[in-house]
């Protein structure tokens, strides 16, 4: 054939060709590996950082409660009354004296804002306390805490080494973390009043998306007669998916707040604001599933003598359940990580308190991760990353359940 | 009556329907001789449908108009009429009030307020009282009449299929009220944003600090070029250009080259990075890329390196959209029939000729197609830009400098304290309707180009 070409120049070209082959190789096997890096690192930075968020410094604090003469009766701490009197007796003082007492002028300045809360819990777990001396473990300060886990500044060091020669400081796991709000004391925030703000955020949207994107879907897939009206459902709702979520949240913000007057930064707005967000990702998700069911089983229910209506909501659509449970969750995961819209109905407001109902404000779990990380402290860089890693593990149980589902239950027919 | 009792109080009288009209089909359906066309429940769907749905269209129109029909009878009060006569205080007052009967909080900040809340009070449960009863009324009256007609010959399922039919319609409606709520919301507001300021300086200005509008020429500092620029330059040159390359030769790696297995493993772990919250791609942004992407600035002789530099975002922004690219241009290429891969290897070709040859070209517009929903995502992306990004608008080429977007600055103007009716909020919706019409285009050419492309192979 290539006679022209003689033999050791043919070789040399099948040699290039071939190492131009292994480049090609190469530089694809690099891409992969690059992009799965990328993830790895990201994680690794929000792990390495958050692990820290998980525990807290506590300080052995010495209280003489029998000197301090609190108005309390041992016997009566229990109910309303209890907590009312408990309330009023001056833990806040008690605290910073019994600090400066045990560890010197700056004593109150090494424990946390939320300190006399441990010092009036213990208390309440023991009402015996207030007769005699007693050791209590209480938060450390955002900055001893710091500089207990390495990081601090100088003199916080010198502090911690002074409290680390009276054994009187240790590390233990972070509780608070999962049962406290926002504060403005670093040592003394926690996620739970943002994760149940997502909780009820997310309870409104489930609510709402997940009925009407499978009704739709059901409509769309089943009944719909082809014309110009369904043709503009079937484009709104392929354009409402790809639209970018901050435009949902001006449309909340026009619509909810300033039209409706709904309350500001409140669960129900957010949830109606990421429902419509979330409900073309279900109807997708449930449209592709309903399509998986085969029409033999509709002709079969048909023939037996069911209506149009019987077959779907006795045949097709308990089929196609697992499969529209599956885009569901997704599109639910995708909806918890939404922080834009949040932002603009305002749930960027702080709130110490967790919310009791739909429209108290409230805050959400990725908008705390976001003010968080806004915070000059150095104590809030930590609960930063231990927000996100709570997060991110939210995120991996739902679309962990979501592939369980999808491969558990789905029918292959 | 709270809306929860009043709720239930339907759905029981439902209920007590359901199964009144249930005895009363199942009697004559064991009577000899008579075949009703449908069965007891139809017949008892039939009768609840009609309780619930007249009662429940009442109590959605209701909640519409009360709110307005509670303040004019609080406005005919006596202590209203110490109210300023309009403007701005009036309606804080008004809100105050509202917001102090509907929570019952103690103290209100004006004295007025507090006087005012009572006859909120008396209001509200006037109009509650009424609209319960009205609400009950009709529920029991449809109901009632729903189970007169309960016989043999009625044709209960029909009439049960048809308001099953209604409801799924108005399920896929919502669809479209949403698409329409989100272009009126926009268009509305950007209306009253170009009557104050001039269309024309506002797309083609380009000096943008709405941190000081002059009330004179508020066009002048809104001028949305820089903004557009920055968009443009993060969204779809920096993260474009890391995005494509990695996404596209992973595509071409999993398809073409890996072994099954690997392949298994691997889709889902790069398509993870689409799943990560775009606040967490945020904060590695703000806290790990950006210092770096200034070092290396500062390293290779740029003094003026920021620390809110468009690269950075850009760069965080690159790996998010990896998937995006990666998955449309897989199922592109997979697409490709293996007719055409087979024969240009017969030939004698070497795969990565073969993938630059032939398949790559084969699976081109599914390619661009995917790029194109790429980058609509990239300058949609509001996280990463308000976290690393920067607030000062500039025109400029240079990477390492400060770079803003549409979304930041969407952000930036409504989280602000300023009164809604300002130009600075009402640019936000304007900058909105901009960034929606954009995405949308982008996104119909992109779906179309798909569309086109699949068909053309099936």
């Amino acid at each position: 054939m290539n006679s022209a070409v003689p033999a050791d120049e043919r070789r040399r070209r099948l040699r290039q060709r071939h190492a131009a082959e292994r480049r090609f190789r190469l530089a694809g096997a690099a891409a992969v590996l690059i992009s799965a890096g990328f993830l790895l690192f990201l994680l690794a930075t929000m792990v390495s950082g958050g692990l820290r968020g998980f525990t807290r410094t506590q300080i052995a604090l010495p209280v003489d409660f029998a000197a301090a003469g609190l108005p309390l009766d041992p016997g009566q701490l229990e109910g309303r009354e209890g907590a009312a009197s408990l309330a009023g007796a001056g833990f806040e003082g008690l605290t910073d004296h019994a600090a400066i007492a045990a560890f010197g002028p700056h004593g109150a300045r090494l424990l946390s804002d939320a300190a006399w809360i441990s010092v009036r819990n213990a208390v309440r777990r023991d009402p015996s306390l207030l007769a005699r001396r007693a050791v209590i473990q209480v938060p450390a300060a955002s900055g001893i805490d710091i500089a207990f886990k390495g990081r601090g500044t100088p003199e916080a060091e010198a502090e911690v080494a002074s409290l680390a020669r009276r054994s009187a400081i240790s590390s233990h796991f972070n509780a608070a973390l999962f049962s406290a709000a926002d504060s403005t004391d670093a040592a003394a925030v926690g996620v739970w009043g943002a994760l149940k703000g997502s909780l009820l955020t997310m309870a409104v949207t489930l609510g709402l998306a997940f009925p009407v994107g499978v009704l739709a879907a059901l409509y769309l897939e089943e009944y719909a007669p082809r014309n110009r009206w369904t043709d503009l459902i079937e484009v709104s709702i392929n354009n409402l998916a790809a639209v970018p979520s901050i435009i949902f949240g001006l449309l909340g913000l026009a619509l909810f707040l300033n039209t409706l007057g709904l309350p500001r930064s409140a669960p129900l707005v957010g949830g109606l604001t990421l429902a419509l967000m979330t409900m073309p990702v279900i109807v997708i998700a449930g449209r592709n599933a309903i399509k998986g069911v085969p029409p033999s089983i509709r002709d079969a229910a048909l023939a037996v003598g069911a209506s149009p209506v019987q077959v779907v909501f006795h045949h097709v659509l308990p089929l196609a359940l697992p499969g529209i449970l599956t885009g569901t969750i997704i599109g639910m995961a995708r909806a918890l990580g939404e922080t834009a819209p949040l932002l603009m109905i305002g749930m960027r407001a702080f709130v110490a308190a967790p919310p009791d109902r739909l429209t108290d404000p409230a805050t959400a779990l990725p908008v705390q991760i976001f003010l968080w990380s806004d915070e000059v402290n150095r104590g809030f860089v930590e609960k930063t990353s231990a927000a996100i890693l709570v997060l991110l593990f939210v995120l991996l149980a739902m679309n962990g359940l979501a592939v369980y589902l999808r491969n558990r239950l789905e029918t292959r027919w | 009556m709270s809306a929860p009792t009043l709720l239930l109080l339907i759905l029981g009288l439902a209920l007590i329907g359901w199964l009144a009209a249930r005895t009363r089909a199942a009697a004559f359906a064991t009577r000899p001789g008579q075949r009703s066309p449908a069965l007891p429940g139809h017949h008892a769907t039939f009768v609840a449908l009609c309780t619930l749905a007249p009662a429940l269209l009442f109590v959605a129109l209701w909640t519409t108009i009360s709110p307005a029909l509670v303040t004019d009878r609080v406005l005919a009060s006596p202590a209203a009429a110490q109210l300023p006569p309009s403007g701005f205080e009036r309606a804080s007052i008004l809100s105050e009030a509202r917001s102090l009967s509907d929570h019952g909080l103690g103290a209100a900040f004006h004295p007025l307020a507090a006087r005012l809340a009572p006859a909120y009070d008396e209001a509200q449960g006037h109009y509650d009282a009424l609209a319960a009863g009205i609400a009950l009324l009709l529920a029991f009256g449809s109901g009632a009449a729903a189970w007169l007609r309960v016989r043999p010959g009625l044709r209960a399922r029909r009439h049960v299929e048809r308001g099953v039919m209604a409801l799924l319609l108005a399920a896929s409606l919502i669809a479209i009220l949403t698409t329409a709520g989100i272009f009126l919301s926009l268009v509305l507001e950007s209306w009253r944003f170009f009557q104050l300021v001039p269309v024309g300086d506002f797309l083609t200005g380009t000096h943008w600090s709405p941190q000081v509008i002059d009330p004179a020429d508020p066009g002048g500092t809104l001028g949305a070029v820089p903004l557009f620029w920055g968009t443009f330059f993060i969204g779809a040159v920096i993260a474009t250009a890391v995005a494509v390359p990695l996404g596209l030769m992973s595509a071409i790696y999993l398809t073409q080259y890996a072994a099954p297995r690997t392949r298994r493993w691997v889709k889902p772990v790069i398509e993870v990075l689409a799943g990560v919250p775009t606040v967490v791609y945020g904060y590695f942004a703000a806290l790990t890329v950006a210092p770096a992407v200034r070092q290396l600035g500062v390293a290779i002789g740029i003094e003026s390196a920021s620390s809110e530099s468009a690269l950075a975002a850009g760069l965080v922004m690159g790996m998010m959209i990896i998937p995006f690219v990666s998955s449309i241009a897989d199922d592109s290429l997979a697409a490709v029939p293996a007719g055409m891969r087979d024969g240009s290897l017969a030939v004698g070709a070497t795969l990565s000729e073969t993938v630059t040859r032939v398949i790559v070209p084969a699976a081109l517009p599914g390619v661009v197609g995917g790029i194109l929903l790429a980058v609509s995502r990239a300058i949609g992306e509001t996280m990463i830009v308000v976290m690393a990004a920067s607030g000062i608008a500039t025109l400029t080429l240079n990477p390492f400098a400060p770079a803003t977007t549409v979304t930041k600055q969407i952000v930036d103007l409504l989280t602000g304290e300023a009164e809604f009716d300002s130009a600075k909020t009402l640019a936000a919706f304007a900058l909105g309707l901009t960034l929606f019409l954009i995405t949308l285009l982008l996104n119909i050419i992109a779906l179309g180009v798909v569309k086109r492309y699949r068909e053309a192979y099936e």
